[in-house]
C-alpha cells in the first residue's frame, strides 16, 4: 500500500503528525496551565502601548501585572492620560486617584547666547559631552544641545532649536523619560497652567554667570523685590518661584533685567484665578 | 569510551564551534545574530534560548529522520516535518518552563518563541541527519545519535560565541561615532563580515590539534 499511493501516505503521516503535535500541545496547556489574573490583560489593552518606561515601570505590560498584583497606583500612565485611568479604575473597580498633569520643560534658555568653552568633537551625545571637563558649554549647569532628550521622547515632542532643547508641550505627554536622559538635569516637569518659570540652573555667581551666558540669572534680586505676592526667593545664586505662592501676574516675566523669566505657556492670568493644587513643585 | 571516541566528540564540537560556526561561517541565523546582538544580556539569553532547542530538537528529530522518514522512503518530507516538530517543540518547552521554572522563562522571555521560526535550528537538525546518518551503518545508531547531539551542542554554543563577540563589536562600534552614511545597519553589517572574516581563519586547525593533543 506504501508503495502503491505515497502522495497519500506522505499526506497521511504529516496530517498525523500534526495532529499528535496538536493534542500533545492542547493536553500540555490544560495541564500545565498557568492562572493569570484576567484583568491584567484587560489593563494591558487599555495603556497606551508605546512602552515608554513614564510609570516607573519596564513596560506596559509589567505595569498591569504591578497594578494587579502589587495594587500600584492607576494613575500613572502619562500617554495615556485621564482615559486610560478612568477605564483602569473601571476594571480594578477603584475609586478616583488624583491625576497630576504634568509636561516637561527645559530649565535653560542658553543655546546660542551660551559661550563656548573649547571645540568638542567627541561622541555626539550629551552625556559624552558633560563627561570631558565639565563640557563644552561655556556654563557648566546648562543646555549641551546635542539631543539627548530628543531621541529619548518617543513621541517628538523635543527638538534642539537654537543649539538649546524646546519642548512642544501639545506633543508632550508627560512620560519623564527626557527627565532621565538629561545629564544636567535641565528637563522638569511642570504643571498645565499659566505660570512663569526660571530658564536658568546656573549655580555661580553674577559676574562669572555673564561671561558665560547672555541670559543666565545673576542673582540680582530684582524680580524677588518686584514680586508682589512675595512668591520669589534666591537660592544658591538662581531664582526660584514658589508656585503656592505665585498667581501668574507676570511681573517678574516683565522685571528681569536678562529675560531669564518666561512663560511656562501663555501669558499673565487674571490675578484672582485659583493656583491648581497640584502646582506645587 | 576510547580514546578515538573522546577525539571524535572533541573535534566535531569544537569544529562546530569555531570552524564551522553556525552564524559566522555558515550564515545561518543572521537574523537573530543582528537583531539580538545590541545589549550583552539579551544576546546571552537568546544564546542559551537556541542551545537548549538546538539540543532537544536534534534530540528529537535524529530518530524521527531514521525510523519515519528513512524507514518509509519519506525522504523528501525532511523540511516540512522537522518545521512541525521544532514548531511544537518550543511550544512544548515553553508551557513547560513557565509551569516549572517561571524565573528560567522570563529570563529566556521572548527569545524562545522567536526560535521557533529559526533557520540555524532547523540547519543544525538537517546537517546533523546530513553528517552522521551514514555512521549508523558503521558504528551503530547509539554513537550516531550521541555525534548528532554533540555536534547540536556544539553548534548552540558556538552561537552563543558569536552573540557575544558580536555584542562587543558592535558596542564599540556604535560609540565610535561613524560616518552618517554607515550608520546603524551599514556599520554593523561591514563589522559583521570583519567578525566573521576572523572566524574565517579556523578552518582546518581543530582537527590537527586535537590529533596532536590524542
Amino acid at each position: 500500500m506504501i508503495t502503491a499511493n505515497p502522495i497519500v501516505f506522505a499526506v497521511i503521516v504529516l496530517a498525523v503528525l500534526g495532529l499528535a503535535g496538536s493534542v500533545i500541545l492542547v493536553l500540555a496547556s490544560k495541564f500545565m496551565a498557568v492562572y493569570e489574573d484576567p484583568r491584567i490583560a484587560e489593563i494591558n489593552e487599555c495603556l497606551a502601548g508605546a512602552n515608554c518606561g513614564g510609570c516607573g515601570y519596564a513596560g506596559c505590560a509589567d505595569y498591569a501585572k504591578a497594578i494587579v498584583m502589587d495594587g500600584a497606583p492607576t494613575h500613572k500612565c502619562a500617554p495615556g492620560g485621564d482615559k486610560t485611568a478612568d477605564a483602569i479604575n473601571r476594571i480594578m473597580g477603584a475609586e478616583e486617584s488624583d491625576r497630576p498633569s504634568l509636561r516637561a520643560f527645559v530649565s535653560c534658555n542658553g543655546g546660542k547666547n551660551c559661550g563656548v568653552r573649547f571645540e568638542y568633537h567627541g561622541i555626539q551625545s550629551c552625556a559624552a559631552a558633560a563627561a570631558v571637563a565639565g563640557g563644552p558649554t561655556a556654563c557648566s549647569f546648562g543646555c549641551l544641545g546635542f539631543g539627548d532628550c530628543v531621541n529619548a521622547c518617543m513621541f517628538h515632542a523635543l527638538s534642539i532649536r537654537d543649539g538649546v532643547a524646546v519642548v512642544d508641550r501639545e506633543m508632550c505627554t508627560g512620560c519623564t523619560a527626557c527627565t532621565r536622559a538629561c545629564p544636567r538635569g535641565l528637563l522638569k516637569m511642570k504643571p498645565i497652567a499659566s505660570q512663569p518659570a526660571v530658564l536658568c540652573r546656573n549655580k555661580e555667581r553674577g559676574a562669572a554667570v555673564v561671561k558665560a551666558c547672555k541670559t543666565g540669572c545673576i542673582a540680582c534680586g530684582i524680580c524677588v523685590k518686584n514680586c508682589p505676592q512675595e512668591a520669589i526667593f534666591l537660592h544658591n545664586n538662581v531664582a526660584r518661584i514658589d508656585y503656592t505662592k505665585c498667581n501668574g501676574c507676570g511681573t517678574c516675566v516683565e522685571k528681569c533685567p536678562k529675560k531669564v523669566i518666561h512663560w511656562v505657556e501663555g501669558g499673565p492670568t487674571s490675578v484672582d484665578a485659583p493656583v491648581p493644587e497640584h502646582a506645587v513643585l | 569510551m576510547s580514546a578515538q571516541n573522546i577525539a571524535t566528540f572533541a573535534t566535531i564540537l569544537f569544529s562546530m564551534i569555531l570552524v564551522n560556526n553556525y552564524v559566522l561561517v555558515q550564515f545561518l541565523g543572521i537574523c537573530p545574530f543582528l537583531g539580538v546582538s545590541k545589549k550583552l544580556d539579551s544576546s546571552v539569553g537568546m544564546g542559551m534560548a537556541v542551545i537548549v532547542v538546538m539540543l532537544i530538537a536534534t534530540a528529537v528529530t535524529f530518530p524521527i529522520q531514521i525510523f519515519l522518514l528513512d524507514a518509509f522512503d519519506l525522504g523528501y518530507m525532511q523540511t516540512i516535518i522537522f518545521i512541525l516538530v521544532i514548531a511544537v517543540l518550543v511550544q512544548l518547552i515553553e508551557i513547560t518552563l513557565k509551569r516549572y521554572i517561571p524565573a528560567l522563562y522570563s529570563a529566556l522571555g521572548v527569545y524562545l518563541p522567536l526560535i521557533t521560526t529559526n533557520c540555524c535550528v532547523l540547519g543544525v537538525t538537517i546537517l546533523a541527519v546530513q553528517d552522521y546518518s551514514g555512521d549508523i551503518a558503521t558504528h551503530g545508531f547509539g554513537f550516531a545519535f550521541a555525534e548528532a547531539l554533540v555536534c547540536a551542542a556544539g553548534a548552540g554554543i558556538g552561537f552563543l560565541l558569536a552573540m557575544v563577540l558580536f555584542c562587543g563589536v558592535r558596542q564599540r562600534v556604535e560609540n565610535a561615532d561613524p560616518p552618517e552614511s554607515f550608520k546603524g545597519l551599514p556599520i554593523t553589517l561591514v563589522s559583521a563580515a570583519i567578525t566573521s572574516l576572523s572566524f574565517m581563519g579556523f578552518g582546518g586547525l581543530v582537527e590537527n590539534i586535537i590529533n596532536a593533543i590524542l
